[in-house]
């Protein structure tokens, strides 16, 4: 067996129509001029778009039909996502998305289908993992404690001020469990808001303490530790989904001014110098392109296996590593213009520093790549 | 015309069965790594006798026309042989400028005769052909070559040089370019082309000596040297739209490849594989961290390039710039090789620093040749410049 291992390439109707159907949309709800308008506002996105998204359906894309989704599956929110990175849609979509996968696969069965429906009708919803800034780090000290109240504060909790359902990473008896902590039961002042070098998004830190969890709100068991280690992938896969199209409109971004802008008598595009790092941009937004369809290809419902962890692995490191490129070089292609705010090149360039963190940089793949690829 | 799953499944085991049975035992004399090292006559007969007892076994030229010594059978046979080819490790088909550039272009656009005169020799290997487009002045810039051709009667006269000529010293027929109307306002509309002879008075060739240290290719001289006028390949002024269309079979942007094995496969599990007893800081080089993520990029490079192949038939996955993955694909695929070469020596330690001839080299020195050798991968058919230059201009329609 090759180390290059598995290279399957699947697109399906449903993905087809999604991806087309996304692209126009996020094209006509989202362009720059509505991007930027946001970029102040308190909830960072358009309530009414969103209200349109989930009127699509699109909060329930992949969860069972039995709780009012659709039951498509990851691999058809992929095309959305990348659809958004590209217009730059700033919406709860990934992270309540992401929720929906955690619970789903929490083994907590029949018995979430209410909270289930309610992320399907578009109530938004965050998952509270990160106690630090390590990606890495998988220990964790938030808990429920003697008295059934939640002890312990979550950092960077993305879209914290409009999440209507919080799945609380705990520590449980020496494993992970999940907290279900809805919005109405955190006390006053419980979220801190961070600036963020994004602007396009919004997170929080949220201190949960005091909550009281009720049993029937901790979902515990052995599949917990499994599901939380596909939401770290499938939270991957849609980052380095959307990074991939936030590249991708990047480069369009490059191309139109290398092709209006003259300097020396001649327009810029034509110097090598920017041409060939423009077609490096190219290279690598395919290679990312290919790497997400291709994990989308392999994601099932069940646990993860070792192709798909290698896939959502290569999709992050590759599209977090095409983004960073593509955003840097923007801004440097813009000349003096890419040094203002004014400039698009700043949209792109923050939402890599941010994105690259996001569920693990490139390096914190690579380094598990090695091990799945070169241990065996 | 399409075989079934199950044929397809029969075939590859026969095929299988026929490499191991024929594959043939280690000559005794080092091989060439690609057909661009055929250094002797040695090798040159050890490699033709092979490429013919393929085509003998009717696994060359499956796709081509029975007519014109094919086997008229769908493609797939043919990529079955080339995989098998490669997974048993046999020795390269290496009449390549015949089998994957000319064999296609005069089978897409050749007349009746040309087909009858010149494809089953392609096959058979016994006749071997090269490419004169470069030249010393007018490598990159190929729609500058001045090599003239003189229409005087029923002959051309040609005149020039020509340079990188693989097999030169070997080969029966070129397929070349040159300027038949120095007059022309656009340079390109004054170039032809030409299935030349070889063996005629007036064209002398010289081997170069390459950077590995072999042989295999040559300059080419032209003098006085008159060929028959029948040897233009459509009319004249049309050399620079059939060379382009020749380097389309090159790139592998456009099928048609009559298949076979071009080049000694080298992959990442081989470069692993040579690693098992070398350390690094006292431990496996393999457990280094620094060199495990350089191993893992270059897995991703790969990896990328296989499933980017597919995406290239996938429509919807394809409309930001249609032509990308195609159009890219020299470029990236050539540069990939010449980096996993490049690791491939730094990943040896000390012993990196010998080469071919020292007894302690690694594998004979298979990864230093080897990654002298992909510069001709970089380099010919359009050096990767070109090539970025050809993918910024024609796929993201950045200006000249």
């Amino acid at each position: 067996m090759s180390v290059v291992g598995n290279t399957a390439l699947q697109f399906s109707e449903e993905q087809a129509m999604l991806l087309d159907v996304a692209r126009e949309f996020c094209r006509d709800k989202s362009p720059i001029s509505s991007v930027r308008a946001q970029l102040e506002s308190a909830a960072g996105f358009d309530q009414a778009v969103w209200d349109e998204m989930v009127a699509l359906g699109w909060t329930g894309i992949a969860l069972p039909e039995s709780c009012g989704g659709s039951g498509m599956g990851v691999a058809t929110v992929v095309p959305v996502v990348e659809s958004m990175g590209r217009a730059m849609l700033g919406t709860p979509l990934i992270s309540t998305t992401l929720a929906g996968q955690l619970l789903l696969r929490s083994g907590a069965g029949d018995s979430l289908e209410p909270v289930l429906a309610d992320i399907a009708a578009g109530s938004p919803a965050s998952v509270a993992l990160l106690e630090n800034g390590d990606w890495g780090d998988e220990r964790l000290s938030c808990h429920v404690d003697s008295n059934g109240q939640l002890q312990g504060t979550k950092k960077y909790v993305v879209n914290a001020a409009v999440a209507a359902l919080f799945v609380v990473v705990v520590e449980h008896e020496g494993a992970p469990a999940l907290a279900l902590v809805r919005a109405q039961e955190l006390p006053a002042g419980a979220i801190s808001p961070c600036t963020l070098i994004d602007q396009t998004r919004r997170a929080g830190n949220v201190d949960f303490s005091g909550v009281a969890v009720p049993r029937e709100a901790l979902i515990t068991g052995s599949a917990v530790a499994s599901a939380l280690r596909d939401f770290r992938l499938l939270g991957a896969l849609l980052l380095a989904a959307e990074s991939t199209g936030s590249a991708a409109s990047c480069l369009d971004t490059v191309v139109d001014y290398l092709k209006t802008r003259k300097q020396f008598g001649k327009l810029i595009g034509s110097y090598q110098a920017l041409k060939h790092p423009t077609v490096e941009i190219l290279n690598a937004v395919d290679s990312s392109r290919s790497f997400i369809y291709h994990a989308a290809s392999l994601v099932t419902e069940g646990p993860l296996d070792k192709d798909t962890e290698i896939a959502c692995r290569m999709a992050k490191a590759q599209a977090t590593d095409t983004l960073l490129y593509a955003g840097d070089r923007a801004v440097q292609f813009h000349g003096g213009m890419g040094f203002t705010w004014e400039c698009d090149a700043q949209l792109y360039i923050r939402r890599a520093q941010w994105a690259q963190q996001q569920f693990g940089d490139a390096q914190h793949h690579r380094k598990r790549l090695a091990s799945l690829l070169l241990d065996s | 015309m399409s075989a079934s799953e199950q044929e397809l499944q029969e075939f590859r085991a026969e095929v299988s069965a026929w490499m191991q049975e024929n594959n043939p035992a280690d000559p005794g004399f080092l091989l060439p790594q690609t057909f661009m090292e055929v250094s002797d006559d040695q090798q040159l007969e050890f490699l033709r006798e092979w490429q013919h007892k393929v085509w003998a076994a009717g696994y060359l030229g499956m796709a081509w026309p029975r007519e014109y010594g094919g086997g008229g059978v769908d493609a797939k046979f043919q990529s079955i042989v080339d995989r098998e080819m490669r997974r048993h490790a046999v020795p390269i088909c290496f009449n390549v400028i015949g089998l994957g550039w000319a064999g296609p272009l005069i089978n897409d656009i050749g007349s009746e005769e040309e087909k009858a005169k010149y494809l089953k020799g392609i096959l058979t290997a016994e006749d071997i052909w090269c490419q004169g487009f470069s030249e010393p002045d007018n490598g990159s810039d190929l729609g500058n070559a001045q090599t003239r051709a003189v229409r005087d009667g029923d002959e051309y006269v040609l005149n020039g040089q020509k340079i990188w000529t693989t097999m030169g010293n070997f080969a029966k027929y070129m397929i070349l370019l040159a300027r038949t109307n120095t007059e022309t306002a656009r340079k390109y509309d004054g170039l032809s082309y030409f299935l030349s002879p070889m063996h005629v008075p007036g064209i002398d060739t010289r081997p170069i000596r390459k950077i590995t240290g072999e042989f295999g290719f040559t300059e080419t001289f032209f003098t006085d040297a008159r060929i028959p006028a029948d040897c233009l390949m459509g009319e004249e002024g049309q050399g620079w739209r059939i060379a382009m269309q020749t380097l389309q079979y090159e790139r592998g942007a456009e099928a048609g490849n009559a298949g076979g094995l071009a080049m000694v496969r080298v992959t990442i599990d081989d470069m692993i594989e040579q690693l098992a007893d070398v350390t690094r800081d006292g431990e496996p080089v393999l457990r280094d961290p620094i060199m495990r993520d350089q191993l893992v990029q270059a897995i991703m490079e790969e990896k990328a390039l296989a499933i980017g192949d597919k995406r290239a038939h996938i429509g919807p996955l394809t409309t930001d710039y249609p032509g990308s993955l195609p159009l890219s694909r020299k470029l990236r695929a050539s540069e990939m090789t010449r980096h996993m070469r490049k690791l491939a020596i730094n990943l040896q330690g000390a012993a990196g620093g010998l080469y071919v001839g020292d007894d302690e080299v690694r594998q004979g020195g298979f990864w230093q040749r080897a990654y002298f050798n992909s510069f001709s991968a970089t380099i010919g058919g359009g050096t990767s410049q070109v090539q970025a230059n050809i993918v910024g201009e024609h796929v993201l329609g950045l200006p000249k």
